[in-house]
């Protein structure tokens, strides 16, 4: 009696039991989705900022500068000079003459000028992408209400001019640039010393290091190196390139340097200091491929009478390199989305000219997006999300290169 | 047979050179590790010949100026936008992991995992974009405007966690995977639905692995510096309120290294104790996570 007793309360539990796992893996499902929503949120909210309508307000109107009817687009490149003469001090007018002298100037270059300096363009409102696709008649209504001079216009905020405009005060005329070739002068550094730094160790790691208490030490400490948060590696970098090797990392070692980049705060900082970073990662992922490489090809060598280094130099770095260079490459994407340690470092809040040595002042791309973003101004977020869309794609173009890698020779072996 | 071959080993000087140089950089890493405890430690103790270690420890305000140094002004930030970041993280984290490795189907978990690995590529001052212009307007639509501050810990806290789920996720989804299928077939033999077995079987004999991701991922919400410096606040405010701006330790290091710091001040001595602090804090987690893993890994052969 009681043996069907129990079987009869096993059936009727299991239909519960069922229920709960259907509701459990709904809810596994679930958590899934949201970190995909996660990331489409992120995505489109960038997107969202990236693009849209502004309002442009000029300071003087355009029309108002025609001579004799004829308007300014078409004016003769002496009307723009006169009209600039007209408009700006006279010392900004001596200034732009001895920079470069007007009757040399093709007409866009002076168009241009008398657009930036005269008429002044200034974004009164923007709006987000969202905005502008599905309130239209909203925002044509608000603008002729406040904003009555002003002339809206769909923006993407990413653009030609973005890319290669240096930075500047107005978000209208900022630019990337500077921040790019920032970005690539400090991690050309980066790449230079943790590369060989990074694959020497990992090759000493696994083929000459025994297992002594020392190299365990080394193993280890590598594996610890790799969860230091990478603002800790700033104020490392802060002490010893800034501070402790200034003489170096400022240049003065070859002479007289530039009284602005004395205090070390360079790329040569910036980029020793990522390498320290990112070191133990290429180390780690250099260590794999090494690993993956086939025994029997090291022992056929050595049975032909090849040296260790020969062996390896031959045998195992070519078979490794794919491996090594995926990993480099993920390692690099990381260096070039830094921002922390570049802060700590004495990345430059403001920089106009293109870094030109590595003792120049630096300033990278995602210390850039930080600036703008900290920025209370809408169209600062605006170029700050239009920033992030370059970064993101540098980095989707480095990824794919690794993948590409990967999957091209990891069938080989 | 006059001239035979020398057999004995002869002494290679290009190859010792090659060993010596390749030792070196596989030492340097360990100059690293000992720079970082050098440096940090010596300008911490000019800190703290300045400031008592007992205040440093107990005290609950920040204020430079004042000479105020409390370093729980600022830990209790860190933790509050750990704890937030790790109620976000850990559950999804190990839900998703637990829906890859036991019920998704090989093409669902062949498209997923790009997905997340994307999610952990997003370099993290995009992060702090997405907190201070998407999750901090959402957070005060939904409590409103005068309960929640325009920065904020819960913002900072909930983006910490979703920069965190991918490696939650990866790391626990690893440790499940390597649960041999046997243990499955069994539970399912005895009769127990796909649930019981994941959960009661499954996951227990992966525990070791899972646990060691959660205290990696505590270490590394620690540790995050932009998500906070740009949407947790500045200026130190000891509060328990997850809606009010609190400045963290990484927070306040970026905030005060920003400008033209000059040396021998006591702000630039003041990074190099809370990176210490900071440094002792994450390099703890890290070992013992590693512990649990070598200590309470199960073996199957």
């Amino acid at each position: 009696m009681t043996q069907i007793k129990e079987k009869e309360g096993f059936a009727d539990n299991l239909p519960q039991r069922h229920r709960s796992g259907g509701f459990w893996s709904r809810l596994f499902q679930i958590s899934t989705g949201v970190g995909i929503v996660a990331l489409i949120a992120l995505l489109l909210n960038i997107t969202n900022s990236a693009f849209g309508y502004v309002a442009t307000e000029n300071k003087i109107d355009p029309e108002t500068l025609a001579i004799n009817g004829i308007p300014l687009e078409q004016l003769h490149p002496i009307d723009l000079t006169y009209i600039l003469e007209q408009n700006v001090s006279a010392g900004f007018f001596r200034a732009q003459n001895n920079e470069k002298p007007f009757e040399e100037r093709t007409r866009e270059e002076i168009y241009d000028l008398v657009i930036e300096r005269v008429v002044e363009p200034e974004a009164a409102a923007t709006w987000s992408l969202f905005d502008s696709l599905v309130h239209k008649d909203k925002i044509n209504a608000e603008v002729a209400e406040k904003y009555p001079n002003a002339e809206l216009s769909f923006q993407s905020w990413i653009n030609g001019s973005f890319l290669l405009s240096p930075q500047s005060a107005d978000p209208e005329r900022a630019g990337v640039r500077t921040a790019v070739l920032g970005s690539l002068w400090v991690v050309t550094i980066t790449l230079l010393f943790a590369f060989p730094m990074g694959v020497g160790a990992a090759i000493y790691l696994e083929e000459y290091a025994g297992d002594k208490w020392f190299n365990r030490l080394i193993q280890t400490n590598i594996n610890n190196l790799a969860g230091v948060p990478s603002i800790i590696y700033g104020i490392l970098g802060l002490a010893i390139f800034v501070r402790g090797m200034e003489p170096i990392t400022s240049g003065a070692f070859l002479g007289p340097v530039d009284p602005t980049t004395a205090n070390g705060r360079t790329i040569l900082s910036a980029g020793l200091t990522l390498g320290l970073l990112i070191l133990p990662l290429v180390i780690i992922n250099a260590q794999e491929a090494i690993r993956a490489v086939p025994g029997s090809l090291r022992q056929a060598s050595f049975g032909l009478g090849a040296t260790k280094w020969q062996t390896i130099w031959h045998h195992v770095l070519p078979n490794a390199i794919p491996g090594i260079l995926t990993g480099t490459i993920l390692a690099v994407s990381r260096a070039l989305g830094e921002t922390a340690p570049l802060v700590v470092v004495g990345a430059s809040t403001f920089i106009t000219f293109d870094p030109t040595s590595p003792f120049s002042k630096f300033t990278t791309l995602p210390i850039q997006i930080y600036q703008w973003t900290s920025r209370p101004q809408d169209e600062f977020r605006n170029i700050a999300a239009a920033a992030i869309i370059v970064l993101l794609i540098i980095l989707l173009s480095l990824n794919v290169v690794a993948v590409y890698l990967r999957n091209r020779y990891s069938q080989k072996i | 047979m006059q001239n035979s071959i020398d057999l004995r080993k002869k002494r290679r000087w290009g190859e010792t050179l090659i060993q010596a140089s390749l030792f070196i950089a596989g030492a340097f890493s360990i100059l690293t590790t000992v720079g970082i405890v050098y440096e940090l430690g010596k300008e911490a103790m000019n800190f703290f010949a300045q400031v008592s270690l007992w205040e440093y420890f107990t005290g609950a305000d920040w204020n430079p100026q004042i000479d105020q140094f409390g370093i729980w002004a600022l830990l209790n930030a860190t933790l509050m936008t750990t704890f937030i970041a790790m109620l976000v993280a850990l559950p999804i984290g190990l839900s998703i992991s637990l829906y890859l490795s036991e019920y998704a189907s090989h093409r669902a978990r062949r498209t997923l995992k790009p997905i997340l690995e994307v999610l952990a590529g997003i370099p993290t001052v995009v992060y702090g974009y997405f907190a201070l212009t998407f999750m901090t307007p959402l957070l005060r639509g939904i409590f409103g405007r005068d309960v929640v501050d325009i920065y904020n810990t819960a913002s900072a806290g909930i983006v910490i966690g979703i920069l965190i789920i991918p490696m939650v996720s990866s790391m626990s989804e690893d440790a499940l995977s390597a649960v041999p299928r046997a243990l499955r077939a069994a539970a399912y033999g005895l009769g127990a639905t796909k649930l019981e077995t994941a959960v009661k079987v499954v996951l227990p004999a992966a525990i070791s692995g899972i646990m060691a991701a959660f205290i990696v991922a505590i270490s590394r919400a620690i540790g995050e510096t932009m998500i906070v410096a740009v949407a947790a606040g500045a200026g130190s405010n000891f509060t328990f309120n997850p809606f009010e701006a609190a400045e963290t330790m990484t927070g306040h290091i970026v905030r005060i290294s920003g400008g033209d710091l000059s040396y021998d001040s006591i702000d630039y001595n003041s990074i190099f104790a809370i990176g210490l602090t900071l440094f002792f804090m994450t390099l703890s987690l890290n070992v013992i996570s590693q512990r649990i893993v070598r200590k309470y890994r199960e073996v199957y052969e």
